[in-house]
Order: C-alpha cells, then structure tokens, then sequence
C-alpha cells in the first residue's frame, strides 16, 4: 500500500475514501440535475391539471409526465441512492470501496441509459409513461435505456455487497456493521429483487419493440412490472429510514432505542415489503382475492409494522437524547427545542411526519382490496406517493446534502436564510399538493387525465365543483412545491460552484467527482471502528413520552380515517 | 454515528444468538430477501395468470 487514500473530515470525524467519494460525488450531483428536470415537468403536470390554467395540450402533457415521473422518481432517486450506497459502506465502515474502478462502468452506464430514455422522450414517439405498460408501444431506446441504467445500478449494488465483505475482511470494524449500514443493505437487497424483476419483464418487451416477440400478455407485464415498481419504492423506504437514522446520530448524537428492535424492523422488510407489489393488481381480473389478500395484507401489514417501529424509535431516540440534554419539561420540550432552522433537522422531521401520517395511512387503506375500489387510479394516488417519495424520501435525501455539502464537498452551503426555510416551502407545498389530490381523488378525479372538464370528447361528464377547487389548490400547493425544489437545486450547486472552501484542496473540479488536491488524503487507514457501546436497555421507551402520545395520536388518525372509508364504501354500494 | 473507539468486546466466548447470526449475514438475508417475494408474488401471480383457460 503506497499511497495515503482516506482523509478525515474534521467537523464531522467522517473518513472519506478518495475512490469512493468521488463515487459519491458524482452519483450525488447527477442525480440533482434529474430532480432539476423532473421537478420542472412536474410544474407543468401540475399547472395543466389546474383546470383554471391547463397550460400544456394534450400531447405536451402526456410527454411532460412521462418525463417527470421517469427523471424524478427512477433517476434522481437512484442515482441518489447510489451515492447513499458508497456513503454507507466505504464511510461508515472505514474501508476502501471494493473494485472502484467497475464502480464507474456502473455510473457510466447509468448515464447512458437515463440519456436514451431521455433522448426516446424527446423524440415524442415514447411519452408511455414510466410505467411503460404494453400494448403502448416506446421506441427501442426506451427500454434499452432502462434496461442500461438497470445494470449500472445493479453494479452499484454489487460493489456495495462486495465493499461489506472488504471491509469485513479487512477488519476495519468490530462486531456487527453499523445500523445505518444495515438499513442500506436492506435498501441492496431490495434493489436486487427489484432490478431482476425489472429485467425479466423489461428485456423481452425491448425484443417486442424490436419485432422479434409478437405478443407480451398484459396482465403478466403488469404484474411482473409491478415487482419492479412497486418494489423500487421500498429500495427508497429502507434508504430514507437510514437516512432517518444517520440524522438522529449527526444531530443529536441520539442512540438507536434497540438496535435488535430496530435491525429486526429492517428484516421484515427484506421479507415482506416486496410482496405488498399486489397492491397494484388489486383492480385487475385474472388474479385471485387468496394471491392479492395474502399479499396486500398479511405480508404487508408485518412490513407496515416495522414501518412504525422505525416511526416511533426515530423520535423515541431524538426524545431520549433531548431529554438526557435537560429539555426535560413536559411532553413536547424535546421537540420545541429541536433546531428547527437547520435544514438537516427540518427536512428530515418533516419527511419523517408526512410519510407517516399522510403516507403510510393513505396507503394501508387503500392497500386494502375492498377500499382500494373507490380510489383506484384516481388522483388519490399520486397523492399518497408525492406523500412518500416526494416528501418522505426526496427530503430525507435533501436533509442529507445539507449535511453532505459541507462534510463530502467541503463547500459552505451559500444562502444561509434560503436553507432555512427551503425545507418549509417544499414540505409545505407538497403538503397542500398531496391532501387536495387526495381529496379530488375521493370525489373521483382521475389520474394522467388531460382535461376533466372533458371540452373535446364525445361524452360529457362533470365533476363535483369541489372537485374542481380541490385540482385549483393542489396546483397552487405544487406551484409551491416547485419553487422550494428548485430552491433546493439552486442551493446545491450553488454551494458546489460558489460556497466558500472549508479546505483548500477542494475544487471546482473536486464538487463535481474529482478527488480533491492529493495532500487531503494524509491517511493511510482509519482507526477500526470500534464497537457501539453497550445498549441502555429497559427505560428508553418510558422515557420518551412524547413520543408515545404521538403515536397513540398517529393511531387514531389511522382508526378513524379507516372506518371513514369503509362507511363511504358502504355508501357506494348500498347492502341489503 | 460516531462509536466509542476503545471499548473492546469482553464477551469474545458467549455463543452468538441465531437471530444475530442471521442479522449479520448479507448474503443469507440477500438469499432470503430474493426467495419470499419470487414465491409469494412473482411465482403464485404467475401461476395464477398462465391458468386462465383460453378462449375457445
Ligand atoms: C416539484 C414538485 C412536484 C410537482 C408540482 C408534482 C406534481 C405532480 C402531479 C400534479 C402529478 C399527477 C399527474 C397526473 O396523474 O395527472 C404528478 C405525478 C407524479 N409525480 Fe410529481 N410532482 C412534484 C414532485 C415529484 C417528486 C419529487 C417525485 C418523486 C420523487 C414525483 C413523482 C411523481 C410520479 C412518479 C408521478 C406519476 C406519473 C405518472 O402517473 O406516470 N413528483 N406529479
Ligand atoms: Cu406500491
């Protein structure tokens, strides 16, 4: 071993691997300018779904919402993850990343693909959407290009798998892997599935495309599809409670309540989160209530479980770590005295909340094969998921490179009153955006409809003028949404391009994937990590009270708007 | 995120628990986490759709 490779971040003891930061770094900033393009069509879906304004016609729209539910949801966030993958193994385990150089033959292909996809699109001949559901033929390309970026992040995965084992190796940790490291390994599992599935489904429907298979049955596309759709959104859960994790560590120095609750949490996801895919078959013919019911509730319900348990030990360990720092007063002193204007705080506690009241409650009930009847394929349900992904992991994510910018990038972040709020203005505007879709989706307006004012068909119909309103208000609330994400972009590269150096070395060239100047990396190997230390067990749950009553608020909310559902059920089709 | 640097394990000779063994294996869980979803949902669904009769 000639060369010195690790460097240690002073303001937060981090050791980074020159290989694998740049890694990071590169995944990391590709990822934003996705979010970039993704969250600008989604400006335009929203504004032309507010009946008032309607701005795009109905060939623009269909092109603007393929591409910004394929840009924001597939590439900003798994790119993202990728750089969450390098973080959570080389840095967190203190070792050198495995096979770097194969690391980015996977980033290269991921950038290749996501171009084709993007090229397909623009060319206007494949505005399918990202669900690509066959017989809507997209050109070639398409599916190449997805096909690409599958196995580039399927690589990442690989290298992440084969880091542990390095690192395991290497002995460069004691006892077990961290739990952040466990949470993103949950996260590759996850993906492997995901991405196998995606290939099984995607590779013969590139061969349709091309001529050389004559028919792809579309019940099997949509439920092998689905494997990989819905699946790819709990690679994004098991991330973002990571994230969750690391956050409540780096703020507050908080300690996991139980690492055995919180790891076996992580289990069950790998187990059964994955099956919970059913739930986009609850509507379709050919499958049977046993398959969606075992798969929609049983199973999942043991995945929503450990959803909560991540709910409640997250603020649980915040409350401890609070309290044994005297804000002991009360139930909510904790939380009143939290930094609320740090924005790695604020977006990660926003995330946290509006994950789980709006969309873990959303999407149990409609996970539910009667209930999810009334909502099927409305716009009730791209307002859960902006609830999730848009709010739960895209700000867990945003909370981090708040984080990350000053410790991975060495840049301060610039604006920093524009940091404060960013995180209000986004989650606040995601909030208003996913209650009024929601509500518009009960009252029946669909999803990836151009007009429901329906000015040029054939048949007429008219919504509920609450209907309407509620569509005028989302678009406001995504108006908002959009400005605090493109804030969010802004910041970000503006502090890669303008914020102040925290060390010298760092670059213009070293914010956007090049090592930083050769004299930071002064470290040969990093001390061993060593052992966490040992579990205060027994009173962490008495202590945080807080914590409980919220919970036992998030129960009641989830109690109520159930039965809500299931009297207006009732309603829809009368008994007796 | 930060561990105490010193603390040295002193309880090198207690077996470990079977759920920890199953914790810490990456590629047991991998193994698993590939199995329970290509049964239950990839495998059943797909058995489900191929055994729709045909029209006649
Ligand atoms: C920047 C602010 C955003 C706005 C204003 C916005 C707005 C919208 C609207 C109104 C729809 C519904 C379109 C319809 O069904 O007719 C939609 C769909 C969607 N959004 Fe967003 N969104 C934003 C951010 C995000 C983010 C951050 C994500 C994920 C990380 C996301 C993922 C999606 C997905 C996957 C769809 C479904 C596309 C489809 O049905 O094919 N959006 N968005
Ligand atoms: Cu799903």
């Amino acid at each position: 071993m000639a060369a010195n490779m690790f460097r240690q971040c002073p303001d937060s003891g981090l050791f980074f691997h020159k290989s694998a930061e740049s890694l990071m770094k590169a995944h990391a900033v590709f990822g934003v300018v996705y979010l970039l393009l993704g969250g600008f069509l989604g400006l335009l879906v929203a504004l032309t779904r507010m009946p008032s304004l309607h701005i795009l016609n109905a060939e623009d729209f269909y092109l603007a919402l393929s591409i910004h539910g394929t840009a924001i949801l597939i590439f900003w966030i798994i790119f993202f993850e990728m750089a969450v993958l390098y973080f959570a193994s080389s840095t967190l385990l203190r070792s050198r990343p495995a096979t770097p150089g194969i690391g980015w033959v996977g980033f290269l292909l991921m950038v290749i693909g996501s171009t084709l996809v993007m090229v397909a699109f623009f060319r206007g001949n494949s505005s399918v959407m990202f669900t690509s559901y066959v017989p809507m033929p997209a050109e070639p390309i398409f599916y190449l290009g997805l096909i690409l970026f599958a196995v580039g992040a399927l690589i990442g995965c690989f290298i992440f798998l084969a880091t542990l084992v390095v690192a395991k190796q290497e002995k460069t940790y004691d006892g077990s892997i961290p739990l952040v490291t466990f949470g993103a390994l949950t996260a590759t599992i996850i993906a492997i599935f995901t991405i196998a599935s995606g290939a099984v489904i995607l590779i013969p429907t590139w061969l349709w495309s091309l001529g050389f298979i004559s028919h792809i049955d579309p019940l099997m596309y949509r439920t092998v599809w689905w494997a990989l759709g819905h699946s790819s959104q709990q690679i994004n859960v098991a991330a973002h409670v990571s994230i969750w994790y690391a956050i409540a560590a780096i703020i507050f120095g908080a300690k996991p309540m139980s690492e055995k609750v919180s790891r076996t949490a992580f289990l069950l996801y790998i187990l059964f989160l994955q099956l919970a895919s059913a739930h986009h078959i609850l509507a379709d013919p050919g499958v049977s209530s046993t398959w969606k019911v075992f798969n929609t509730s049983y199973a999942m319900y043991l995945a929503v479980l450990a959803s909560m348990v991540h709910g409640l030990t997250v603020p649980g360990c915040i409350e401890v770590a609070q309290r044994k720092k005297g804000f002991n007063n009360g139930l909510f002193e904790w939380l009143k005295k939290a930094p609320w204007a740090n924005p790695v705080f604020s977006a990660m506690f926003i995330s946290l909340i509006i994950f789980g009241f709006i969309g873990g409650i959303t999407g149990v009930v409609m996970g539910t094969e009667q209930i999810n009847l009334i909502i099927h394929n409305t716009i009730f349900v791209p307002g859960h998921f902006h609830a999730t992904v848009a709010v739960g992991t895209t700000m867990a994510f945003m909370a981090i490179t708040y984080f990350l910018i000053p410790v991975l990038f060495r840049r301060q972040l610039i604006w920093p009153n524009a940091c404060k709020w960013q995180p209000y203005l986004f989650g606040g505007g995601m909030l208003i955006l996913s209650l009024f879709l929601l509500g518009a989706g009960t009252l029946g307006v669909p999803r990836r409809h151009w007009d429901i004012n329906f000015s040029d068909a054939a048949l007429q119909f008219q919504f509920a003028g609450t209907a309407i309103t509620m569509m005028g208000i989302a678009g406001l609330g995504g108006f908002l949404a959009a400005m605090g994400g493109a804030l969010f972009c802004l910041i970000a590269v503006g502090s890669l391009v303008f914020g102040k150096r925290l060390d010298p070395g760092a670059s213009l060239f070293s914010s956007f994937g090049f090592p930083m100047a050769a004299s930071c990396y002064n470290i040969e190997r990093p001390g061993k990590l060593g052992l966490a230390p040992v579990e205060q067990t027994g009173d962490g749950g008495i202590q945080a009270k807080g914590t409980f009553v919220l919970a036992l608020v998030f129960l009641a909310a989830f109690v109520v708007y159930f039965f809500i559902n299931a009297k207006y059920l009732s309603s829809i089709w009368p008994m007796g | 995120m930060q561990r105490n640097e010193h603390q040295e394990s002193n309880q090198e000779e207690e077996p470990v628990p079977g759920m920890q063994q199953l914790l810490d294996n990456p590629f047991m869980l991998l193994f698993l986490g590939v199995l329970f979803p290509t049964v239950f949902y990839i495998l059943w669904g797909i058995m489900e759709i191929i055994s729709i009769p045909a029209v006649k």
